[in-house]
């Protein structure tokens, strides 16, 4: 004890759960699969000579193998390609619907949970009504209005996504704004802005992650259905849900089955390694579990 | 006990939280939990304030470190020897009055930010409160936890690494570490194991003796209650039944209610024969506290005229230091004698 005296010990809880993580074989495995995608698509000049919407129309619909170690497209487009550039888009796309819904879910929730009143009765309103909308009703409105593109696409995954950061955000205010530490911070007079998002607010950021990665894992997928019907990215586009696109006859289909296999393959994988290592995030910052 | 040395003064304090009804959030009524309460604390002592659960005390408390606002009356304290009233002074003068007064909660595993490093959770209190520079701040708090006993170097670890006791030594060197003048201890042991309660409580008289804090100390353990104040006010459905000096409170207690009180604490001799006054019925509810004496519907003595008219808290005739309100309060005195 008397040697140990001079040194420092110093914690923290999150170095403490990277090790609690680095246990976790499915969330590392999980992290594995978004991180070799993910590099792929950001490294994709380095990957492949093609570009994934040069017409080749000397290779139309070849078969895997060689050249193009996945196949071609019937316009002879390089489905290799089209994959790890589409990749970009999709997972951008993902991404940025699920870190602006985070955002603005945290914002609105925060506010509603710490001082609840009308302010909060408006927003939960607000809340059920977008979610109680049917999805596709309002991607074919919101399209309307607001056109074709990936950056509305993105809007109106904004707009669906902050609903489930919101409710978890303000159900964790409630809870932790009865805290007695809360009510020490106001008899010390600290301003109700530095008490909501410096002292209660990390206290929900474990499950605001979790739903980051979830979101994240639902856009990508809706982003894939949405263009597979035309209704999302422009088909000039190369996202993965374009690639697939592609394959949408029922011929192509039995006739050229690398088409869908490759993108639909790439979905699944980034999808379920996102959703392990969103369920690992889950079991680590989960205080229960421990 | 001269008047210069009242450090706070409770006039008519009123707290009453609505009773909503219907979709239109209609108020249908109020629960009274702090009644009309005058008191007055002295500069350097402990005032206990006693009752049952739900009686007002952790309310009253919450009103004088205004994290609850009272619906009327007035808080006079003192800065410096002139007498302000808290709740009408301007924002800024208020947040210069935060630190003041300060608060020990009941409950040390939620007063701490389960995030927070212990120096996260002490910083920027002292931050906004005073001029010091970061190493000036540390050293402050490295002698805050070593005046509560705990290593300094414990100001790097998260609350979940600290014990029970540990945790409301290291909440009551937060409350000190604005350097209040009054601090108001809610329950600061009853969540605590009873091997660690005087652990808690003797480093609590400690630091009054040292720097010269003026408690309000707010429990239900009459015993702790005993071992900490100099007087203790006894409170039940949100008025106050007797205040008193300790001694003289523990030797001759006037209030049926404070009788009954008293008698509930547990004596360690089995031969001690005492008589157990057991109060009939359940405290009334707040929100329709009976007409005229609070404590009429419970009270083996009660007549007519408590029935009617609500007895005021006045001194005794004999001893002026002893306040009750009661209509009895004399015959009762003079029966239990001097």
């Amino acid at each position: 004890m008397s040697e140990n005296k001079k040194k420092i010990v110093k914690s923290s809880l999150a170095k403490e759960n990277f090790y609690k993580l680095l246990h976790n074989r499915l969330a590392v495995l999980g992290f594995m699969l978004m991180f070799v995608i993910l590099m792929a698509c950001i490294l994709a000049p380095l990957l492949t000579p093609h570009s994934p919407t040069d017409l080749n129309l000397r290779h139309m619909g070849k078969p895997p193998g060689g050249e193009h170690p996945f196949g071609t497209d019937k316009l002879g487009r390089d489905v290799f390609a089209r994959v790890l550039y589409g990749g970009r888009i999709s997972i951008a796309i993902g991404l940025s619907g699920a870190l602006g819904g985070m955002i603005l879910g945290v914002i609105i929730g925060s506010f509603c949970g710490y001082y609840g009143g009308w302010l909060d009765a408006i927003f939960v309103k607000i809340a059920e009504l977008v979610s109680v909308f049917p999805q596709l009703l309002l991607v074919m409105v919101m399209r309307v209005i607001l056109g074709e593109g990936i950056k509305n696409l993105i809007i109106i995954f904004v707009f669906t996504g902050w609903i489930a950061t919101f409710r978890l955000v303000r159900g964790r205010f409630f809870s932790l704004r009865e805290e007695s530490f809360v009510e020490a911070c106001r008899a010390f007079g600290i301003r109700s802005s530095s008490i909501v998002f410096r002292h209660i607010l990390p206290n929900c950021l474990g499950p605001v992650i979790v739903q980051l990665t979830l979101n994240t894992a639902g856009f990508i997928l809706q982003e894939a259905a949405l263009s597979f019907i035309g209704m999302g990215v422009p088909s000039g586009t190369p996202t993965w849900g374009n690639t697939i696109n592609a394959a949408k006859e029922l011929l192509n289909i039995t006739n050229y089955p690398w088409l869908w296999v490759a993108p639909g393959l790439a979905i699944a994988f980034f999808v379920l390694g996102v959703n392990f290592f969103g369920d690992g995030l889950r079991d680590v910052l989960d205080p229960k579990q421990q | 006990m001269t008047e210069s040395n009242v450090l706070l003064e409770l006039n008519n304090i009123k707290k009453y939280f609505p009773i909503t009804a219907g979709i239109f959030r209609r108020e249908v009524g109020a629960v009274r939990a702090v009644d009309d309460i005058s008191l007055r604390v002295y500069r350097g002592e402990t005032l206990g304030l006693v009752g049952e659960s739900g009686c007002g005390k952790t309310t009253l408390g919450k009103c004088v470190v205004r994290l609850l606002e009272p619906n009327s009356g007035s808080m006079q304290y003192n800065f410096g020897g002139e007498m302000r009233d808290l709740l009408s002074l301007n924002a800024q003068e208020s947040f210069a009055a935060r630190r003041k007064i300060q608060m020990v909660f009941q409950d040390p595993y939620s007063s701490l930010n389960p995030m927070k490093t212990i120096y996260q959770s002490f910083d920027e209190p002292i931050r906004i409160h005073s001029d010091r520079n970061k190493e000036e701040r540390r050293e402050l708090i490295a002698r805050l936890l070593e005046a509560v006993n705990l290593h300094p170097e414990y100001m790097y670890r998260y609350p979940h690494e600290f014990s029970g006791g540990q945790r409301q030594r290291i909440c009551i060197a937060r409350a000190l570490c604005v350097d209040p003048e009054l601090v108001v201890c809610d329950e600061p042991v009853s969540a605590l194991d009873v091997s660690i309660q005087a652990q808690v409580l003797n480093q609590m008289k400690d630091l009054q003796e040292k720097l010269g804090l003026t408690y309000i100390f707010i429990a239900h353990d009459l015993s702790v209650v005993e071992y900490m104040s100099d007087r203790i006010a006894v409170m039940y459905l949100g008025q106050v039944l007797e205040l008193a000096p300790a001694r003289s409170l523990y030797d001759r207690h006037i209030h049926p209610y404070t009788q009954a009180l008293l008698s509930a604490v547990p004596v360690p001799d089995i031969r001690a024969k005492r008589e157990r006054i057991i109060l009939e019925g359940d405290v009334p509810s707040p929100a329709d506290p009976p007409q005229g004496c609070r404590f009429h519907t419970r009270c083996q003595y009660c007549h007519a005229r408590c029935v009617e008219e609500m007895p005021k808290l006045e001194p005794l005739a004999a001893d002026p230091e002893h306040f009750v309100a009661c209509h009895l309060a004399e015959e009762r005195f003079a029966a239990v004698g001097t």
